[in-house]
């Protein structure tokens, strides 16, 4: 359990060091998943298009 | 017009240019107005405590000298893009870089030159000494030319876009970083005691770099900007 | 699929680093030296990415090749992120270890340039409607700023700066314990393939949406 916490603490500069690495995390995966939803929205509406131009 | 040397071409471009200028003088003088009532306007706001002022001089007055290019730079290309002028010009048998650089020189002497003329002045307002105010006209005589130049990159390519001229900011600015960084940097330098020989030979440094490697991605972004 | 092989390695990576941050020992920083593994290796990516961008540029200036546009093009908000990732990591540093939040010294201005260096490229290539054009006038962009990439790098040489010098990138033995390295480049090496992923699906939504009127386009859409 100790060291959990001292991990946690970082030798008192726990607030920087997760912040850094949380931000990062976090930035980092958004990065991912915006552009892989872009895709499937474009996808999407690119297919619907042709559906009905092939329809009319 | 067939059988001009480069040399005649580039030198009626250049005359061109400036006398056109001329002819409309009073919208030429509008980025030197700005330049000089904006660092006019800062020791009337911060009040006239001889030595903050010094302080601050050399970054306001290269600020503001940076400034003044930005809003004078659509001017290089725009109304000869829009009037077809521009295409004219890259018709033309000449190197398209040798052309864009007669343009830039206008450009500075319009801009860059009553820039330095007014440097005195305001080295007088901001009651800097006379070492200091030497540095400063070095510097923008060194600088100012660079300014144009590497604006001139940024205006070929955002001459055809709508909202060019927030583009042109965004993308001229942080090549703009250095030059100001070394510039009021210098004065900075001389204020403090030191000599600004380093940071003088760096900004020479850049316009050498500037003179030889701007007139041709300019060149090749006007051919981008007419297709 | 390259897709779940790229995870894969991505996680492995990852995993090796899980690992390895837990094992190195204390420093005279004191813990909080660790966002090294985070802010060197985006550093890295950030100048890397740039040079990625500013070579396939050239390609697609020279050759008129496609798909060195689109990767041109696709691993701008990639390397904008790292810029912006190394900026912020590093600040983050520098507030225990310096007492600040900036400075405004040689190496964080010229990477803060590259950042707008980047953002510039995104608006420019956004702004233009013709991608080929764009494509274009991004490739002259990217190879005027190039000139950022060595100051950036030599900055700490060049300049008496805050931030330290080299201490992995020189061409001898590299001053850093071994148990802190490893961590470090395999975590550089987890960046890159990051890169490759992010490259991957924004190359393909670049790719669907330059190329969205032809026949294989059409094609693949209508077969779902």
């Amino acid at each position: 359990m100790n060291s959990i916490m001292e991990f946690l603490n970082m030798g008192g500069y726990g607030a920087y060091v997760w912040s850094a690495y949380g931000i990062t995390f976090v930035v980092m995966i958004i990065a991912i998943v915006i552009p892989l939803r872009q895709h499937a929205t474009l996808r999407k509406r690119l297919t619907s298009q042709l559906k009905r131009k092939n329809q009319s | 017009m067939n059988n001009l040397s480069l040399t005649k071409a580039f030198m009626r471009l250049l005359r061109r240019d400036l006398l056109l200028v001329m002819r409309h003088r009073s919208q030429a003088a509008n980025p030197i107005l700005f330049f000089v009532i904006v660092a006019s306007l800062f020791p009337l706001a911060t009040g006239p405590e001889q030595s903050l002022l010094q302080k601050m001089a050399p970054g306001i007055v290269w600020v503001a000298a940076l400034l003044a290019t930005m809003l004078s730079l659509d001017a290089i290309f725009r109304s000869d893009f829009e009037d077809g002028s521009l295409e004219q010009l890259m018709l033309s048998p000449h190197p398209a870089s040798v052309l864009v650089l007669a343009k830039v020189i206008a450009h500075w002497s319009v801009t860059g030159l009553p820039l330095l003329i007014a440097a005195p002045f305001m080295a007088f307002l901001y009651g800097l000494p006379t070492d200091a105010s030497w540095t400063l006209l070095l510097s923008l005589l060194i600088g100012t030319p660079v300014l144009s130049l590497v604006g001139s990159v940024g205006v070929a390519l955002t001459v055809a876009l709508r909202h060019g001229g927030v583009i042109l900011s965004l993308l001229v600015l942080p090549l703009y970083v250095p030059v100001l960084i070394f510039g009021s940097g210098a004065v900075q330098l001389t204020l403090e005691g030191i000599s600004p020989a380093a940071n003088l030979y760096m900004l020479s440094a850049i316009l050498a770099l500037a003179l030889v490697l701007t007139p041709w991605p300019a060149a090749a972004a006007l051919r981008l900007s007419l297709s | 699929m390259p897709w779940f092989i790229s995870i894969f390695l991505l996680f492995l990576m990852y995993g090796l680093y899980g690992g390895l941050v837990l094992a190195p020992a204390d420093y005279q920083q004191g813990e909080s030296y660790r966002i090294i593994y985070i802010h060197v290796p985006a550093a890295w990516m950030s100048l890397f990415i740039y040079m990625v961008m500013a070579v396939n540029g050239a390609i697609g200036l020279i050759w008129r090749i496609k798909m060195a546009e689109v990767v041109a093009i696709s691993s701008a908000p990639i390397g904008a992120m790292f810029t912006f990732l190394a900026l912020v990591t590093g600040s983050i540093w520098g507030k225990p270890m310096w007492g600040t939040w900036w400075e405004w010294e040689a190496r964080l201005t010229s990477e803060l340039i590259l950042l707008f260096l980047y953002l510039g490229v995104i608006a420019l290539y956004n702004a233009i409607e013709d991608k080929r054009i764009a494509s274009r006038a991004v490739a002259i962009l990217l190879l005027v700023g190039v000139v950022n990439i060595p100051v950036i790098h030599y900055s700490v040489e060049w300049w008496n700066t805050l931030h330290q010098g080299p201490t992995v990138t020189k061409f001898d033995k590299p001053s850093i314990h071994i148990s802190m390295l490893l961590p470090l480049l395999s975590m550089a090496v987890a960046f890159k393939f990051y890169f490759g992923l992010g490259l991957l699906v924004r190359a393909r939504k670049e790719l669907l949406h330059r190329e969205r009127n032809t026949s294989w386009v059409r094609e693949l859409l209508l077969d779902e």
